[in-house]
């Protein structure tokens, strides 16, 4: 694969899509402390949000350790260079928690649907548009549907005024081949001002290969998070991933050791348990479920008795989709009560 | 004189006509008039059939008709853009306004939590809420009317299939509005709603979660029984409502875990979102025209 010259932005996940596996207590301290450290690498955009994006804060996805609007708050003025971007899944959040993103100074917002329902971001992509932010349509779970209705998909968001389209990977679950087939054909039918970008999880160990199959098809905006802190087994480890860049004489800005040492210092020890491919997460890859289920699984395993990864197998099965965390705890009890009755024969 | 009040339908859509089969069965609501915008569409033609009067130049043409065939309710599935002026005008020849709109001009309605008072009131418009409200508030209801509820949130799962247009265009809508229903009605002291859609195939039936914070350690012999007795209310008006799992536990939480299947009347039986609003807005009617027959409300008079 040759990418010599190529000319990527690299986005960091790792205060927001890590706020998964931190399940979303991430202190101001160590958010700023952390966005100080990308900044000063050179890292040019930053999410920063409640895992589920703006409002997320709920029982069912999990209460933060702080608002929204305190993190970004305690962020933001500290930035010298970096952009801070915002998530926002229409259903969970509102065009109220945009307009706070916006008045925190917010640059970027990532409007996100599962890949079939692109039609309920309209009034939000609309509304960031206008407003004059960076505004991308992120659609999730793009293993689950062929490229054409990705790009029928897209067309929407960029029809509504996205300007930059992402094939996201939530599952962790496309190889090389499925990312090349979705970007290149984005790349190749969508207007040629409209960004392409790829999110990738690594829960089958392919965060880097993807990513790398979704520059050459043609993306230019590739998620990772410093070291992979995300759900599952994480995002695409940034600082692997920048090193693999530079390897390929690649751009991205970015100063190698001090984004090591950012995850090696920062990330790493704050770490509730290792982000790694562990048989649950290898599972979600495997099995095409969404990455954030991976905790909640885990802690219905130990309430009720039944393995995660028998859960989340199921919940793949039953096509469940992004933001479905509450089957989780109901599917574990009803599996528990046919147990139950099984072994009461 | 016949007890049934007399009714139009407004919006000859998925809902409407779901609404007119539904009352076809009722024994307090007698369908009249179907009103729409477009002669040609299949929703009038459908409804003619089924031999009921059709208009098709909107409000405005059905209203000469409300007093010789003494309408007394009408039922709004149009949208909230134009509901205020049908309501109004409708309102003023004294037919009273079940809104199936997000409109929500007049106060929530959600019937076994809160019809009694409004039927009692005589409110000439009362809103529906929506979907997940219908689905999910008599469960933040049950739990409230046995203790404090801080905070209730609310997680409604429904098919792709079955979510239109509207709700797509304008998603905010329903989170805000179910949110402000779970506190007014519901008795929480917070709402949240979340909404998911899901395009598995076969579609899958309406899901709903139910989370309630307690102020205090919950009554779980009190609560338990208050939610099976809450479930069996709305079964009355929609049999598919069922307590999946729950009430669970776990410390001040308390969740229930529902499924609402349709009757399958119009719409598909997995759409039971669709359902239970039909079938709410019908049971919400129906109270009206119980308590008129009973002398407990006057009707507007009529020369």
């Amino acid at each position: 694969m040759n990418l010599q010259g190529k000319q990527v932005t690299l986005h960091d996940m790792s205060l927001r899509d890590g706020m998964h596996a931190k399940r979303h207590q991430i202190s101001i301290e160590q958010m700023v402390a952390i966005a100080k450290g990308m900044d000063e690498a050179g890292m040019p955009l930053i999410e920063v949000t409640h895992g589920d994006g703006l409002g997320g804060a709920s029982v069912n996805y999990g209460f933060p350790a702080h608002s929204d609007e305190e993190y970004l708050n305690a962020v933001i003025p500290q930035m010298k260079k970096a952009k801070i971007s915002a998530l926002l899944l229409p259903g969970i959040g509102t065009v109220d928690h945009l307009k706070m993103a916006k008045d925190c100074g917010v640059s970027t917002i990532r409007v996100a649907t599962h890949c079939t329902e692109a039609d309920v971001s309209e009034q939000h992509i609309g509304m960031a548009a206008k407003m004059g932010m960076d505004t991308v349509g992120f659609l999730m779970m793009a293993h689950m549907v062929e490229p054409e209705k990705i790009l029928e998909q897209a067309k929407l968001m960029v029809g509504y005024g996205a300007n930059c389209i992402y094939a996201t990977d939530s599952a962790g679950y496309m190889l090389p081949d499925d990312v090349t087939a979705r970007i290149a054909l984005l790349k190749a039918e969508l207007p040629s001002n409209i960004e392409i970008g790829f999110h990738g999880h690594h829960n089958l160990g392919m965060g880097i290969a993807n990513s790398l199959a979704a520059i050459e098809a043609g993306a230019t905006r590739i998620d990772g998070s410093v070291a992979g802190l995300g759900a599952g087994a994480g995002n695409t480890p940034l600082e692997v991933f920048c090193a693999v860049l530079d390897r390929m004489q690649v751009t991205t800005g970015i100063d190698l050791y001090k984004i090591m040492d950012v995850a090696e210092d920062l990330v790493v020890p704050m770490m509730d348990q290792p982000i790694r491919v562990d048989r649950d997460a290898l599972t979600l890859g495997y099995a095409g479920v969404y990455s954030s289920f991976l905790l909640f699984a885990q802690r219905a395993e130990k309430k009720y008795g039944i393995q995660a990864r028998d859960i989340l197998v199921e919940l793949g099965r039953r096509g469940t989709v992004g933001g479905q965390e509450d089957m989780i705890e109901d599917l574990a009890l009803t599996m528990a009560k046919q147990k139950q009755a099984q072994g009461a024969k | 004189m016949s007890k049934k009040l007399k009714a139009i339908i407004i919006g000859p859509g998925n809902i409407g006509t779901d609404l007119l089969m539904k009352m076809q069965r009722s024994e307090w609501i007698e369908p009249v008039w179907m009103v729409g915008i477009d002669p040609e569409s299949e929703g009038l033609k459908r409804a003619a059939s089924m031999g009921i009067k059709t208009c098709a130049t909107g409000v405005d043409g059905v209203l000469p008709h409300v007093i010789e065939d003494d309408i007394r309710v009408a039922f709004d599935a149009t949208s909230a853009y134009v509901h205020a002026e049908n309501s109004r005008k409708l309102n003023e020849l004294g037919v009273i306004m079940i809104d199936l709109t997000p409109a929500a001009i007049g106060p929530y309605c959600v019937p076994p939590v809160n019809l009694t008072d409004h039927a009692k009131n005589l409110e000439m418009n009362v809103n529906m809420v929506t979907c997940g409200g219908q689905a999910t508030i008599p469960m933040v209801a049950a739990v409230s009317r046995v203790q404090p509820v801080s905070y209730g949130e609310i997680i409604a799962t429904v098919s792709s299939r079955s979510v239109g247009p509207g709700t797509r265009q304008n998603i905010d809508e329903f989170t805000r509005t179910t949110a402000s229903a779970v506190e007014k009605v519901g008795g929480a002291k917070q709402g949240k709603a979340i909404i998911i859609i899901n395009p598995a195939e076969p579609p899958l039936m309406m899901r709903d979660t139910i989370h309630c914070l307690t102020e205090s350690e919950p009554d779980q012999a009190a609560i338990t029984e208050s939610v099976h007795a809450m479930v069996k209310d709305v079964q009355k008006y929609v049999p598919g409502y069922r307590l999946v799992n729950g009430p669970v536990f776990d410390g001040n939480r308390v969740s229930c875990f529902m499924e609402v299947e349709g009757l399958g009347d119009f719409l598909p039986k997995y759409a039971g979102n669709l359902d239970i609003m039909t079938a709410a807005g019908l049971r919400t009617a129906e109270m009206f025209a119980e308590e008129a027959a009973n002398g407990v409300i006057t009707l507007p008079a009529r020369g």
